[in-house]
């Protein structure tokens, strides 16, 4: 390793069976294995989970904080788009 | 007024009980040394986390001793009134962090040694022991694998790192006999089933640590004489300077709550 920092990585935790993994944050590891080692004694010392996932920052993709009027407020007036119109059961749970 | 506790001439239970938990005692109290200090907030949080680990060990472990010395006594007694010579840890628990190499040599060679032993006791003929190990196993097989995993990092990593911990090791190997010396106190407990004869937990760990040095491109040290007398309760005069940092509290103000 040399005096540059090691490089970030982004940790998606999933809570518990069923769930989606999601981001809790970031962290620095040399490599995907003392990625995972921190990741698990960062972020899931109070049994936040039961998976972990990470990926080096590097990796991600994101969409240019310029571009949110064309990408998102589109969407805005669409109110039919929202499955608000439906009664949902309790017994469904999680959508 | 609390008096000290002596475990000269104590039932062979109790010294062997003690053994276990002075280790994770000594240990948790020297790595918590570490705690904002660490080379990286990642590794920082880490160590931390496994010195909280062999806290909770020794706790569990001091609760046993205390009742094996009677309803006076609670846990706190064990590790806060009682002098040197009445610990029984291995001598390599107590010696100073050093760099951040020898503090990983360390813990290697200490947490494969514990991974053995307490997967052996996890079927402990003493109920108690038996169900302490079940519960600790997790957390040191977890330990074993992280030292072992920045071992080999640093082992195989640039050649400063490489020579660093290469003399780690070199210095710390005659500190590691101690593991494997019986006396009769191991030999009685591993006759009752109790216990685990450290003879039997050699080859596992010298064929481990063998593995992981290799992988780490390190040579293994060779030594013709060992340090012994921790777990007689002779010890180096490290263990006094962190007895007193650890129990001044205690002892000036016995009565002290949180």
């Amino acid at each position: 390793m040399s005096t540059d920092q090691w490089p970030l990585w982004e940790v998606f935790i999933r809570s518990k069976n069923g769930l989606s993994h999601k981001h809790v944050g970031s962290l620095h590891a040399p490599d995907a294995q003392t990625a995972l080692l921190n990741a698990r004694d960062v972020y899931t010392r109070r049994s936040e989970g039961v998976s972990i996932w990470v990926v080096e920052a590097r990796h991600i993709h994101a969409s240019s904080p310029d571009a949110k009027e064309p990408l998102f407020s589109p969407a805005d007036d669409k109110v039919y788009r929202h499955p608000t119109f439906y009664d949902i059961p309790d017994e469904v749970g999680h959508m | 007024m609390k008096k000290n506790i002596h475990t000269q001439g104590a039932p062979p239970l109790l010294i062997y009980t003690l053994r276990l938990a002075d280790n994770a005692m000594i240990l948790g109290q020297r790595l918590s040394e570490w705690c904002g200090h660490g080379p990286e907030l990642e590794l920082d949080i880490a160590l931390s986390n496994i010195a909280l680990d062999q806290l909770g060990h020794a706790r569990m472990l001091y609760q046993y001793a205390a009742k094996q010395l009677g309803p006076d006594y609670t846990e706190d007694d064990l590790p806060f009134f009682r002098d040197a010579d009445s610990f029984h840890n291995l001598l390599i628990v107590e010696l100073p962090n050093g760099h951040w190499g020898d503090t990983l040599a360390r813990q290697f060679l200490f947490d494969t040694y514990n991974y053995f032993l307490y997967r052996r006791l996890c079927s402990s003929a003493d109920d108690t022991i038996k169900s302490i190990a079940q519960k600790a196993i997790k957390e040191i097989t977890y330990h074993a694998q992280w030292s072992a995993e920045w071992v080999i990092r640093l082992g195989d990593g640039t050649q400063e790192s490489h020579q660093k911990i290469q003399k780690s090791f070199e210095d710390l190997w005659m500190w590691t006999g101690e593991f494997f010396m019986a006396d009769e106190i191991d030999c009685q407990m591993a006759e009752y089933g109790i216990g685990v004869h450290p003879e039997q937990l050699k080859d596992a760990w010298r064929s481990k640590v063998e593995e992981i040095l290799d992988i780490a491109t390190l040579h293994v040290p060779d030594a013709t004489w060992y340090q012994r007398g921790g777990k007689q309760g002779r010890h180096t005069e490290y263990l006094g300077y962190i007895l007193a940092e650890m129990q001044h509290l205690p002892r000036m103000y016995p009565e002290a709550k949180w």
